[in-house]
Parts: structure tokens; C-alpha cells; sequence
């Protein structure tokens, strides 16, 4: 590492007493990158980018923001009518939070395809994860604030949860309340936790930096770097690459933001809360819907709330279920169906958290029908009565209504879906580990081109040993 | 390395304004998306729409002041006693600081009304109530660092650098001022 | 290794394909809700100032009387085209309370523009006294709150024109309650709320769909401003993003 010489003497004076300039030239100009990280590698630093939009949107509307139960709802309606550029500001942070959620979600599933989770950036990926967890408790508490009536249902359901654990659940719930209701002191102290976690958050990304410069990045072929010939400086390749990417994302983000800026919200949160009358459906953001839909899927409410944490929380202990030498899926021909397979299973997943349990999906219809119109249909088609119907849905996991029209309950394929997801972590990769006969990498980054006669096996211990 | 040019310098300056031009431009966006922000900070609509006040003057006797709230500060309207407007007027506006005529001052010779505000640090200067010190010159003093006005709100002694500000009024009546 | 792309890419597509069509599947809902083409809609959209003023005529002669709209204060209508005075004089129809004076009585005087529509019932058991125990919701997001998971998202427009205009003879097999009236619009058929307008100089369609546009410029007055801006700031986008690309191209043209 040697220190750049700088033509700035005021610089040079500061960087001779505090050597942040020679750091910041280090990690993020001649910071040695892999010369060969395609577009999915882009979506870290567009995390980074949202973290500061939403930190900088976040701390003006806070400025103008009411706390209270009674101004809350109509401080948020000011911004909006009569703050210059409050609707620009709130639109922003409103759809940020998906933005920021959508970006994150394509970095995570980046590194679960290319092995980044894998020796030896196991911290890095667990410092990630625990970003991921900072940001869902940052979300839901910002979205406690504008106080409509999903806000205050949503945090009736989500502080509930607590509720499951044994003996003491009911008074946990009762100090995270700060009374017998979701209520004044709920809002005020969600106000100042959501205020302080995006700092915690600049922290953990902090130390994900480093922990990421440590080894340096991985790479789609998910081999080491063998040598200055498989890498490029970080500026001016990457810079320039993630601004192009910048430019992508935040035309699609202008998108949401000018045209679409309350589709991805629940309309019933332009309500007022009001604790005496809850909502038809409960549903949460979209980022949080499979994880709602795991909850449900488990008739059991210690058990629910049990897996729903679960789900995340295995993401800590990822590195080593894959026990996997190869890093990228590229060269995994099995694990990349089951891969696959699991994003499909997310989606499923969303789409379950998304409508009523009870409800029937009729896929070759496309249509979604509640039990009554579901059962109706089944007699109907069948030629038979109501109630024979009914016994003849009963409690089948789905029905083939007649020919062509078959339906099945939301609960039922959510159950299905969080199935696959636990044994994706905690069956397939594990026997992939053993069974799986992955194609041979490639020596190096600059030689994509297989070395003759080296094994897989041998390539990647010397990897491996190396890191 | 990679970074090694090849071509001419004919491609290097091409390449150099390109970088320039891209920077600008993200420069740009940078500060576009800054407005926004630090103009959310100025008075909202609701504010300005509250930027004026109505005050009923009927019950104020000669002699006497109110102090009435408008755009959230202290303002005094003062029914003059004829000696304070002639006090006023009498001033040689050579001695004064900030020199203004009494008659560029006010509407009506009886009626003053200024901004409460000390234009030195913006405390509220005293001599509204009978009990108040006035200071040597009649009008007020403000108990801060010790500045003195005299009838007609102008600077006379002490740190302050102008008169008491008059606000915008008009008189929708004989009793009934709309300040703002 | 191109091979394996070609996978990747026809994985990715079937897997998106999958996920539209199970997003894309359709909730079934038993009302009638009818669209129609907005003239705030899409990515220029804007209001018919127009409409907005036959709106808001409605608005006061017919659903203020039971209904309030506390958000928006009289100076907001300036929006709509009208002038300063005619604000004025808008505002001071109607008597708000101030108070307190010098002797600490509250006292009426008439409404100013800085204040906010003046609501019919001091209260919410004040207006459900009113109204046969229903509760008139305010008006002021109705047609925000009031929209469908629709996509692009005016069919809070579209919900407010079907109701206004859903008032049916009810179905044969149908008994409507006294003091309800049935109306194919709203969940469930049963509405409270009496058929608020008549065909009179325009019909009650017409009349619907002015209404439907007064109160979503109601609830989203900032959609002219968000559209001029969104597409100012888009245009800057794609420049920056074309120019981003021709230095990446250029920069990374010497990397093998």
C-alpha cells in the first residue's frame, strides 16, 4: 500500500496527521477489483446510494414530521398539500423504502447464485444479513408513522407477535406498547427508534465494507483472484459502470415516484387509524409478504412466529449448510435448478402473503375467489348440490373443480412454499454438498479457457487454502 | 495493466471532456435534487397563508399600547399622546442613526405600529405596560444590551444598528387595522 | 460458458412469466366498477380545470351537507382556477368559530381563506346522530383511500364515478333494509347513503364524473406538478444515463 502523493497541500497537511485521504484512495479508488463482475454486482453500491436518499429524504420530513396520535395523520397530509416540495420529499422516502428492499433482495440472491457466502467472507455475509434484519425493523417502524389505519394495524399484528412467547409474551407486548394499546407512547418511541436505526445501519455497512476489502469482492466465476493481471482498479471501471447503473435504476425508480407513487402502498392507509375499527384485510409491504405468508402457513402461534424468524435467521448459518467447494452456481448444474426453484418459490410465496388464507387460486382461471364463490363454482361445474360441495372441499389441500379449473387454498400453497424454502437451506444444499458433481472452473479470471488436467477439486483447495 | 491508453492523444482529450461532461451533468442532477430539499425548509403554504392579522384598535386610549401576534412575533401599536408625536416630529434627523422622518413612519399621526423586535439581537423591548421602562427617549428600552427608542420606534442609544421595523398595514377602518 | 447464458436467460424469463402471471391473477370482487378514461391520467395527465369548478359546485350543494374535507383550506381552490376574490368569497359563506377575544369569549366571524372547509358536524357522533347512525367519511382522500390494487392507480376515480352512478332498482331476490338503498358499486350492495344526485342541466353521469375529479384533485392536488416534474427529471435521466454508458464503453474498451 503506498501512499498516494497529493498536490493539495492543505490535503497532504490533513493526510499527514489523519490519513483518510490515502484510506479513501485505497478502498475506493485503486481498491483491486475483479476485472470480470457482471451488472448483478451493481446492486450493492445502489444499496449504499438508497441508504443516503433515504437517511437525507428521512431527515427533512422528520423536520416537519408530528409525533402524536392526534397530528401525526394530518402533519404527514401537510407535507404532502402545503410543504414546499413535500410531496416530492415523501414520495421519495415512500417508494424508497421498496426501492431500497427490491435492490437489496437482488444483491442477496446475487451472492446465494455465486457462492459470496462461502469461505472466507462468512462475516461479511452475516454482516449483510444483519443490514437486512436493521432494515425490515427500520421499515416497519417508518411505517407506523403516518399513523392510517394500516400503520396502527399493522403494528397491533406485528407487536403481537411478541405476545407468542411463553409466560412472559403478554408483558413484553406491554412494555414494547408502553400501555394496554398500541398508542401514544408506541408512536413516539417508534418515531425516535426509526430516526436512530438508519445510523446503526451506516454503522454495520461500515464494517460490510471492510470485511467485503478484506478478501475483495467475489466474482461470477467465484474463484480468486490469482494476481494484478484478474483485476482493475475501482475507479475510474467501477465508478463509471455504477453510474451507468445508477442512471437504469433511478429512471425505473422515477417511474414509481412521478407516475405510480402510491401503488405499491396499501390504500388503506390514506385512513385515519382508528383503534376501534380494523381493516377487511391486514396486509403488509410488499417486501415483507413472504415472510407473512411463512407466519401463517403454520397453525400454530408460537410455532408461526417460531419460522418466521426462523426464515431469516438461517441466512446466519448459510455458509456452512453449503458445504459446496465451488462458489458460482455457473458451474453447479443442479444447484442452479434448485436455485431457481427458490426465487419461483418467493414469488409464490409474496402472492400468498398477499390475499386472504382462506382464499381458493384458481391458476388456469386467473383468478382468486373466496371460499363461498370457490365452493359455488365446484357445484356448479360438477352438477351437484351446495352442501355436497362443500364436504367435497372440505379440507383437500385443492380441488379439481372439472376439468380445467382447478383451485387451491392460499393457505395450503403457502404451506407448500414454506416447505420448499426450509428445505432449500436445510436439505438440498447440505446433499448438493456431497452429491453434486460440479463442471470444472476455470484456472483464472484471465484465462477463462480450462487448464488442462487440473482438477476441480484440486483448483478449488488451492483457492481456498490461498484465502 | 488495463488502464493503459493506446490511442493518441487526439482520443485522450475526447476522453477528458467526456468525463467532464458526464461530471457536470451528474453535478447538475445533484443539485437539482438539492433544491427540493433545502427549499422544503422555507415557510409551507399554510404558513404564508397565515401572513396577516386584523386588530380591532376602538379600545386603545391615548397614551396607551397593545401588543398583538403576527407571523408568530410581538407587534406594538401605540396610540400616541400629541406631545409623543411631537417629540417625534421635533427630532433634527441629523443626530439619528437610522434617520427617518416621523411621517415616513406612520399612517395616522396617533396611531404607531412597528414590529416588537429589537434590531440589534431580537429581543422584545419593554415599555408597552405604564410600569415598563421607556428609556430617556420615550419610546422603549430593551432590557438586553440597553437600546433606546424614542416615539416614533427609531434608534437613539445603544448597540442597535436600525429603527423598529414597520410592518405592512392598512387601515380598514377608523378601528380596525390589517397588519400584513 | 455461452451456453449456460442462453439457459440462465430462458430460466429467468420463465421464472418471470411464472411471477406475472400469478401477480396478474385477479381477485374476484362482486361489485360493478366501471373505468374510464381521466384526463389525469397517464404520463402528461392533467386536470380539466373545468370539471374541477362543476365538481366542487356539487361538492357544496350536495356532499358538504353531510360530508367533511378537513385537509383542505379555501385558498386551495385558487388551484382550480378561481380568483382571489371569488376564494374570498367562497370563505366567507360560511361562519367559523376564533376566539378567544379580549373578554375570553369565543366568537364567530366569517371565514377567511387561510381556513379549512368548515365541516358539517362539530363531531363524529354528532354526524352519525345526523344520519341514522352512519358516519359520512370525510372527503378529503377519499379517492385515495378508496382505490383498488389497481396498477397505475386512478380507479379511486373510477370507485367514486360507479358509486355515484350505481344506484340500481335492486334484483328481484334482493330486500333492501329501510333507510338503505342499493347500489351495485359498493361491497355488499347496501349503501346508507341516499342517491345524492339527479339528472338536472347534465346528467348524473356527467355529474359523476365531476365529482370523481374534484375529489381526486382533492386527495392529490400535487398530480400536475409531480407529471411536469417527473418528466423533466426522467428526460435529465436518460441523457445522464446515455452519457454514463458511452464513458463506460470507453473506459472499459481497453479491459480484455
Amino acid at each position: 500500500m503506498a501512499a498516494p502523493v497529493f498536490k493539495n497541500p492543505v490535503i497532504r497537511w490533513i493526510d499527514h496527521r489523519l490519513p483518510m485521504f490515502s484510506y479513501l484512495h485505497h478502498e475506493a479508488y485503486e481498491y483491486p477489483t475483479p476485472k470480470n463482475l457482471n451488472y448483478w454486482w451493481n446492486f450493492g453500491s445502489l444499496a449504499g446510494f438508497m441508504l443516503i436518499i433515504m437517511i437525507v429524504t428521512g431527515l427533512v420530513l422528520a423536520m416537519q414530521y408530528t409525533p402524536h396520535v392526534d397530528y401525526a395523520f394530518n402533519s404527514v397530509e401537510r407535507i404532502m398539500r402545503d410543504v414546499n416540495w413535500g410531496w416530492l420529499l415523501r414520495y421519495l422516502h415512500m417508494n424508497g423504502a421498496s426501492m431500497f428492499f427490491l435492490v437489496v433482495y437482488i444483491h442477496i440472491f446475487r451472492g446465494l447464485y455465486f457462492g459470496s457466502y462461502k469461505a472466507p467472507r462468512e462475516l461479511l455475509w452475516q454482516l449483510g444479513v444483519l443490514i437486512y434484519l436493521l432494515m425490515m425493523a427500520t421499515a416497519f417502524m417508518g411505517y407506523v408513522l403516518p399513523w392510517g389505519q394500516m400503520s396502527f394495524w399493522g403494528t397491533t399484528v406485528i407487536t403481537n407477535l411478541f405476545s407468542a412467547v411463553p409466560w412472559i409474551g403478554d408483558s413484553i407486548v406491554t412494555l414494547l406498547w408502553g400501555g394496554f394499546s398500541v398508542d401514544n407512547p408506541t408512536l413516539n418511541r417508534l418515531f425516535v427508534l426509526h430516526f436512530l436505526l438508519p445510523f446503526v445501519i451506516v454503522a454495520v455497512v461500515l464494517m460490510h465494507i471492510v470485511a467485503l476489502h478484506r478478501f475483495g469482492s467475489n466474482n461470477p466465476l467465484g474463484i480468486d483472484t490469482k494476481g494484478p493481471q484478474d483485476t482493475i482498479p475501482f475507479h475510474p471501471y467501477y465508478t463509471v459502470k455504477d453510474m451507468f447503473g445508477l442512471g437504469i435504476f433511478l429512471i425505473f425508480y422515477a417511474f414509481w415516484v412521478f407516475w405510480a407513487p402510491n401503488a405499491l402502498g396499501d390504500p388503506v392507509n390514506y385512513e385515519v387509524a382508528n383503534p376501534l375499527s380494523t381493516p377487511e384485510h391486514i396486509v403488509p409491504e410488499w417486501y415483507y409478504l413472504p415472510f407473512y405468508a411463512i407466519l401463517r402457513s403454520i397453525p400454530d402461534k408460537l410455532l408461526g412466529v417460531v419460522a418466521m424468524f426462523a426464515s431469516i435467521l438461517i441466512l446466519f448459518v448459510l455458509p456452512w449448510l453449503d458445504r459446496s467447494p465451488v462458489r458460482s452456481g455457473t458451474f453447479r448444474p443442479v444447484f442452479k435448478w434448485f436455485f431457481w426453484l427458490l426465487i419461483f418459490d418467493c414469488v409464490i410465496l409474496m402472492f400468498c402473503g398477499k390475499y386472504p388464507p382462506e382464499a381458493y387460486w384458481m391458476p388456469f382461471d386467473f383468478q382468486i375467489v373466496d371460499a363461498d364463490t370457490f365452493t359455488d363454482r365446484v357445484a356448479e361445474l360438477r352438477g351437484v348440490s351446495p352442501d355436497e360441495a362443500m364436504n367435497a372441499v372440505g379440507e383437500m389441500w385443492g380441488v379439481n373443480a372439472a376439468s380445467g379449473s382447478f383451485g387451491i387454498k392460499i393457505v395450503r400453497l403457502g404451506q407448500l412454499g414454506t416447505l420448499y424454502y426450509f428445505a432449500y437451506f436445510l436439505i438440498v444444499l447440505p446433499l448438493l454438498s456431497i452429491f453434486e458433481r460440479p463442471r470444472q472452473v476455470p484456472v483464472s479470471i484471465s484465462k477463462p479457457v480450462l487448464g488442462g488436467g487440473q482438477s476441480v477439486a484440486h483448483a478449488t483447495a488451492k483457492s481456498m487454502e490461498k484465502a | 495493466m488495463a488502464d493503459t491508453t493506446h490511442g493518441g492523444s487526439a482520443s485522450g482529450t475526447r476522453r477528458d471532456f467526456m468525463n467532464l461532461l458526464v461530471n457536470s451533468v451528474a453535478a447538475f442532477g445533484a443539485a437539482a435534487v438539492a433544491w427540493p430539499i433545502i427549499s422544503s425548509l422555507n415557510p409551507s403554504q399554510d404558513v404564508l397563508a397565515l401572513s396577516s392579522t386584523e386588530v380591532d384598535i376602538s379600545q386603545i386610549e391615548v397614551g396607551r399600547a397593545i401588543t398583538v401576534k403576527w407571523r408568530g412575533k410581538p407587534v406594538f401599536i401605540r396610540h400616541r399622546t400629541p406631545q409623543e408625536i411631537k417629540a417625534a416630529e421635533d427630532v433634527n434627523l441629523g443626530n439619528l442613526r437610522d434617520p427617518q422622518p416621523d411621517s415616513a413612519r406612520v399612517e395616522k399621526p396617533e396611531w404607531l405600529i412597528v414590529v416588537g423586535i429589537c434590531t440589534h439581537l431580537g429581543c422584545v423591548p419593554q415599555g408597552q405596560k405604564p410600569s415598563e421602562p421607556r428609556g430617556q427617549f420615550g419610546g422603549w428600552f430593551c432590557p438586553c444590551h440597553g437600546s433606546e427608542y424614542d416615539t416614533s420606534g427609531r434608534i437613539r442609544r445603544g448597540p442597535a444598528p436600525t429603527n423598529l421595523v414597520v410592518p405592512q398595514y392598512t387601515f380598514e377602518s377608523d378601528t380596525l387595522v390589517k397588519i400584513g | 460458458m455461452s451456453k449456460g447464458r442462453i439457459v440462465l436467460g430462458l430460466v429467468t424469463i420463465l421464472v418471470g412469466a411464472a411471477a406475472v402471471g400469478i401477480v396478474a391473477a385477479n381477485p374476484v370482487h362482486h361489485t360493478e366498477i366501471h373505468t374510464r378514461s381521466w384526463s389525469f391520467e397517464g404520463f402528461f395527465g392533467s386536470f380539466d380545470r373545468a370539471q374541477l369548478q362543476r365538481g366542487h359546485v356539487i361538492y357544496k350543494d350536495v356532499c358538504a351537507g353531510c360530508h367533511a374535507m378537513n385537509l383542505l383550506a379555501y385558498r386551495d381552490l385558487q388551484d382550480i382556477g378561481y380568483t382571489e376574490d371569488e376564494v374570498k368569497a367562497f370563505a366567507a359563506e360560511v361562519q367559523v368559530q376564533d376566539g378567544p377575544d379580549d373578554t375570553g369569549e369565543m366568537f364567530e366571524r366569517p371565514g377567511r381563506p387561510s381556513d379549512h372547509f368548515k365541516a358539517p358536524f362539530p363531531n363524529e357522533e354528532a354526524a352519525r346522530a345526523a344520519n341514522n347512525g352512519a358516519y359520512p367519511p370525510d372527503l378529503s382522500l377519499i379517492a385515495k383511500s378508496r382505490a383498488g390494487a389497481g396498477f397505475l392507480g386512478h380507479d379511486g376515480a373510477d370507485y367514486i364515478y360507479s358509486l355515484m352512478a350505481g344506484y340500481k332498482e335492486p334484483p328481484a331476490d334482493v330486500e333492501v333494509p329501510e333507510g338503505m338503498y342499493y347500489n351495485e358499486a359498493f361491497e355488499g350492495h347496501q349503501i346508507a347513503m341516499p342517491p345524492p344526485l339527479s339528472d338536472g342541466e347534465t346528467s348524473v353521469d356527467e355529474q359523476a364524473q365531476d365529482i370523481a375529479a374534484f375529489l381526486t384533485w382533492a386527495a392529490e392536488g400535487n398530480l400536475e406538478e409531480r407529471h411536469r416534474t417527473g418528466i423533466k427529471a426522467v428526460l435529465f435521466l436518460v441523457i445522464f444515463t446515455l452519457l454514463a454508458y458511452t464513458v463506460k464503453r470507453r473506459v472499459w474498451a481497453n479491459v480484455h
